[in-house]
């Protein structure tokens, strides 16, 4: 296992605290990793990096439940049965009654417990399309990424198959690195986008909403021991916060991996489709490398600290 | 058209202003008499309570039934591990294993068992907080740390919800299953963006969502003056009403930075929210 590839995530707990922002810039430091778009319910990742899809593949996350009319009975079982509240007495007339079930399709959330109990095994079970993925090209790297439809189920499914096959990828290419850009929240599509993470890098901002996220996220990152570290961004709108969010995650046994300041560029970066450290001046960019490489170093410990155990 | 009752702030992209909103709009209610809640549907980032300071009076433990299987009487027969779609019971040799982190709660498998060895055991996925702040009644859901339950605590949070008066939901980042909980028969969707490419594509994903649910919905643009017209663009040609803007300026970031409600700390953006309102005011179907 000496050449499996290392894996690094970037989450926030808040949103909008600048992850995808910085993601795309590691990215074009990095040159040569897999970088893989993990924030399924609302990726951006792509709007940076202009990526050229080669492959286009359906995402099948689990079952959907839904009724043949001409079958029901309306006796109402499956309503009755139901935990997601995904029936209603809203479908068509048929033969026997005025009025038939029909599943919701937002709802259901493909348990099978309808289908299982109908007495006249009126329901069809049948694969749910949640999405789709994509491998592509970048100017960076190759790079894997999703499109989870709206109002879709099975967000953390699709974030394991992402890093699988972004390990895959690197895997056929001989590349070094993984670079993953996470969700905000601490639920399903983070704990599927941080398990068996060789590291995780919180980006957080100096507000108290920040300070408050990032202690959960923490929290998050120590339940499942993968190894976190944390960067202020954005630390000039209040350098005091910034200050005690340093302290709280020094406290923790987190390392820091140090500061980036406001900068309205970084914003045109983003109109110009561009990542900061192509677009910007300094000294961000030198900010965001100094990030970058202490956090490849903290990678180099962090692997070598696990695989040793 | 009647005035919206339910009201979720809401937003595809994270950090746009969504408990900026959601809480001055509640303050601007409350001012004027309005018997108003606020509840932080964000339950694995709550952070509604920073800037509404509210008075604690109760605090609940939320818990969803999980499978228990008694040894017992287990014959193995593997029916449970049959119906499961989530691998959160499996039957292996006889041998029955729960996984409750992978348990969704459908309940098929203590139906389906033909002895009744599979019993409901509670398991805590968070707290539900209320209380008060001023006027402004308060909700918060907070979810444990390793949960995966978001929608069933966001559920909870939402039978909070008054038979009268205005409720204000806030409502977390994203498209998936707790945005689709939280917006579940509300009257009204206020979508809060940023005027930038980010905020423009995660908009038109939660359009795409309040349109598959059948909501209606309207745009707040934050931080206008950054990034591009796009957003504008979007909503004109989509005919999407923008029902109000908040300008870039940086001590909206530092007041917000600090805990401090743009009402009290920047006053002459109160009409902003009133707006809000008095849009609401027409705004239910």
């Amino acid at each position: 296992m000496a050449n499996a590839p290392k894996e690094i995530v970037v989450i926030s707990g808040k949103g909008g605290t600048g992850k995808t922002s910085l993601v795309g810039s590691f990215a074009a430091l990095a040159r040569g990793a897999v970088l893989a778009d993990c924030d399924v319910d609302a990726a951006d990742l792509h709007l940076l990096l202009a990526p050229d899809v080669k492959e286009t593949h359906d995402f099948v996350g689990g079952k959907i439940a839904s009724i043949v009319s001409d079958k029901c009975i309306g006796c109402g079982r499956c309503k009755e049965l139901c935990n997601f509240g995904a029936l209603a007495l809203n479908g068509p007339a048929n033969d026997v009654v005025q009025k038939t079930y029909a599943v919701d399709p937002i709802a259901c959330e493909g348990c099978g417990v309808c289908v299982r109990f109908c007495p006249v095994e009126a329901m069809e079970f049948n694969d749910a399309v949640n999405g789709q993925w994509f491998l592509s090209e970048t100017r960076f790297g190759p790079m894997v990424h999703a499109k989870l439809g709206a109002a879709e189920e099975n967000s953390g499914k699709l974030v394991s198959l992402i890093r699988k096959q972004a390990r895959q990828l690197a895997g056929q290419r001989g590349l070094p690195l993984i670079i993953v850009d996470g969700s905000p929240g601490i639920g399903c599509p983070v704990i599927a986008s941080i398990s068996g993470a060789d590291l995780v890098l919180v980006v957080t901002e100096p507000t108290l909403s920040g300070q408050h996220d990032l202690e959960r996220v923490a929290d998050l990152a120590a339940h499942f021991g993968a190894p976190a570290m944390v960067c202020v961004n954005k630390w000039d709108i209040n350098p005091e916060i910034a200050g005690r969010i340093e302290e709280k995650a020094h406290r923790r046994g987190l390392q820091t991996a140090g500061r980036i300041a406001y900068d309205a560029s970084v914003t045109q970066a983003q109109v110009a489709e561009k990542s900061i450290v192509e677009y910007c001046d300094e000294p961000l960019r030198k900010q965001i490398a100094s990030v970058w490489e202490t956090a490849v170093a903290a990678l180099e410990t962090a692997t070598d600290t696990r695989r040793s155990t | 058209m009647g005035e919206a009752r339910v009201i979720a702030v809401a937003s595809g992209k994270g950090g746009t202003g969504k408990t900026t909103v959601a809480t001055n709009l509640a303050r601007v209610y409350a001012a004027q008499g309005r018997a108003v809640q606020y509840l932080d549907c964000d339950v694995e980032e709550p952070n509604g309570h920073i800037f509404l300071k509210p008075r604690i009076d109760r605090r609940e433990e939320v818990t969803v039934d999980v499978p228990e299987v008694d040894a017992a009487k287990c014959t193995g027969c593997g029916e449970c591990g049959k119906i499961c779609q989530y691998s959160a019971i499996v039957c292996i040799q006889d041998q029955v294993l729960t996984f409750e982190p992978l348990c969704h709660s459908c309940g098929g498998c203590w139906l389906v068992c033909p002895v009744d060895a599979i019993e409901k055991k509670p398991l805590r996925i968070g707290e539900i907080e209320t209380g008060a702040a001023g006027d402004v009644g308060f909700v918060s859901g907070r979810l444990e740390i390793g949960t995966v339950r978001t929608p069933s605590l966001i559920a909870s949070v939402k039978q909070h919800v008054n038979s009268d008066g205005i409720a204000i939901l806030d409502v977390p980042p994203g498209t998936s299953c707790p945005v689709v909980t939280a917006l579940r028969g509300v009257d009204f969707v206020v979508l809060v963006t940023e005027p930038t490419p980010f905020g423009l594509n995660d908009l038109k994903l939660a359009v795409d969502l309040a349109r598959e649910m059948g909501l209606p919905f309207g745009v707040v643009i934050n931080r206008e003056g950054i990034g591009n017209r796009d957003v504008e663009t979007y909503c004109q040609t989509e005919k999407i009403d923008i029902i109000a803007r908040l300008p870039d300026d940086r001590r909206i970031a530092e007041a917000y930075s600090s805990g401090k409600m743009i009402v009290d700390a920047l006053g002459e953006y109160r009409d902003r929210f009133l707006t809000i309102q008095n849009y609401l005011e027409q705004a239910r179907k």
